[in-house]
């Protein structure tokens, strides 16, 4: 079964993190993606750039629209993500709570199902 | 014999042959090295020098002393008895089929069931990693790291024989690969292997009631399997499936086993459920379903195996044979059930169920969160559809 653990981060949280504890995310991390390359539960990993580097696209009557920024402005947007190929939905609840991000507070990790895959197989 | 003669020649051997080398020399990874190396030269020399009169031999032959050379390189230091030990090679194989020693050693109680199945499809299957791969919609590498990781388990868990899985545990696997096969459309190839590695099961064990349900349950259902999409790949329910499209071999030798089965003096699961789709297999149309006789099969394989699963399509035949009203009152005692809870197939069967009892508006909603919490882009257009037509009624009063 194959989930996308999200992760929702808030600069400002992170921001007010000390160097130790940055570098302690940045262990996790580090820890958690050799354990699932090990276990052949991963299929890839991907960290986004800021929001401001965003840019919403849009089409009306036939002419393309393009506006600098996120589609929603909020503190908390979506930093990056797992996506994991596993035994079961429990197993997945599982990999998120070794996510770093999961113990910091106003920080969240979502997992959710994948109901469609195609692409980068041979990745 | 002509190329792809001599590849499904190879294909039928390589489990045997692998699992005769398992057996004798043990280590999973060595053996499996040297039988790719056997059938490799086999696939280069058969079709210029013929096939062999023993192709199963010769191939063990071969095999056995490519992993003696590789034991012998890779352990120089080993003294010499361990070498003199290994060099009977064995020329003159038994008759026996190693197909299913194979099947224990790859679903060892050591794995998880996804590595499970991929180490049978892989060791036994004779599938590639990619062809796997693909199947399962994962990269080729990461495919390859879990076989890998499930031979080392296997080898590290001490895995030969010593604690074989049980063979209900094979069956669970070649259980799950058949309806791997089943659910998804373009996966089909793996419904067929998996009918193929449980006739190799059933040869061995003819007389196992389980062995012989599981066969006939994956015959029966799929006899189904041009009809239940489709071209477009949409569902097509039981109920609305053309019947006469339905495969006749399969249906027959499905049902023969079922019967000669049922005549036995135990009644495990895999043969109820065979049962159940020998009963939907021998009605003509749906109106002549016999839901007396699938009511009571579902009732005894609650008590034998206990699942809410098995209650929740229970209610449906409850339903066909007293009424929704019937139904729904049983799929209320669901309710409690924490597996079941946010099962969309509780919402879709309600919604049925509701549908039938002739309440369109609580049909179209719980159609609609049948939908949205479902995993299969196929199964929530059917869902949407069965929603959308709850709330235009087709012949309006």
């Amino acid at each position: 079964m194959k989930f996308v653990i999200g992760m929702h981060i808030n600069p400002a949280v992170l921001d007010a993190l000390t160097d130790e504890e940055k570098a302690a995310i940045g262990d996790g991390h580090g820890a958690l993606l050799a354990e699932l390359k090990e276990s052949g539960e991963l299929i890839v990993t991907q960290a986004l750039a800021d929001p401001s580097q965003s840019a919403v696209v849009s089409v009306r009557d036939g002419r393309t629209v393009v506006t600098d920024g996120p589609f929603v402005e909020a503190k908390e947007y979506l930093g990056g993500f797992y996506l994991v190929d596993c035994e079961s939905r429990e197993r997945a609840l599982q990999i998120a709570a070794r996510i770093p991000d999961a113990a910091l507070t106003g920080l969240a990790v979502e997992v959710r199902p994948v109901m469609f895959y195609d692409g980068a197989l041979e990745a | 014999m002509t190329r792809s003669a001599i590849e499904d020649l190879l294909r039928e051997h390589t489990p045997q042959v692998l699992g005769t080398l398992v057996r004798r020399y043990s280590c999973f990874e060595d053996c499996e090295d040297a039988v790719q190396e056997a059938v490799l030269a086999a696939a280069v020399q058969w079709p210029s020098s013929g096939v062999p009169a023993n192709p199963r031999g010769w191939l063990t032959t071969v095999a056995g002393r490519r992993l003696i050379d590789q034991m012998r390189s890779d352990h120089a230091r080993r003294s010499r008895e361990t070498a003199d030990s290994l060099a009977t090679v064995p020329t003159d194989v038994p008759g026996t089929d190693d197909t299913l020693t194979l099947l224990l050693l790859c679903c060892h109680p050591a794995l998880t069931p996804g590595s499970q199945i991929a180490l049978t499809l892989r060791a036994a299957g004779g599938l590639t990693t990619a062809e796997i791969a693909r199947a399962f919609l994962v990269p080729e590498s990461t495919m390859a790291v879990r076989i890998s990781r499930a031979k080392r388990l296997i080898r590290d868990a001490g895995g030969r024989f010593s604690e074989p899985a049980p063979l209900t545990a094979v069956l669970h696997v070649l259980y799950l690969i058949f309806n791997e096969g089943y659910t998804a459309v373009h996966r089909a190839d793996l419904a067929t292997e998996a009918i193929r590695l449980t006739r190799a099961v059933h040869t061995q064990r003819p007389t196992d009631s389980e062995v012989t349900g599981l066969l006939a349950l994956m015959l029966l259902t799929h006899s189904r399997h041009a009809t239940r999409t489709t071209p477009a790949g949409d569902l097509v329910p039981l109920d609305e499936q053309d019947r006469t499209a339905w495969n006749r071999s399969l249906i027959a030798e499905g049902l023969t086993l079922v019967r000669a089965a049922l005549a036995g003096p135990t009644l495990g699961p895999y043969l109820l459920q065979a049962a159940i789709a020998a009963t939907h297999a021998d009605a003509a149309t749906a109106e002549e379903t016999d839901w007396r006789q699938i009511h009571a099969l579902y009732l005894i394989l609650e008590r034998i195996a206990p699942n809410p699963m098995v209650t929740l399509n229970r209610a449906i035949a409850l339903a066909e044979l007293k009424g929704p009203q019937a139904g729904l009152t049983l799929l209320a005692t669901l309710d409690t059930d924490d597996r079941l809870a946010r099962h969309h197939r509780l919402l879709s069967v309600r919604a049925h169920l509701r549908e039938k009892a002739g309440d369109p508006a609580a049909a179209h909603d719980l159609y609609r969160r049948a939908a949205r919490a479902t995993t299969s882009l196929a199964e929530q257009r059917y869902l949407e559809s069965r929603a959308v037509r709850c709330r235009t009624p087709l012949s309006p009063n």
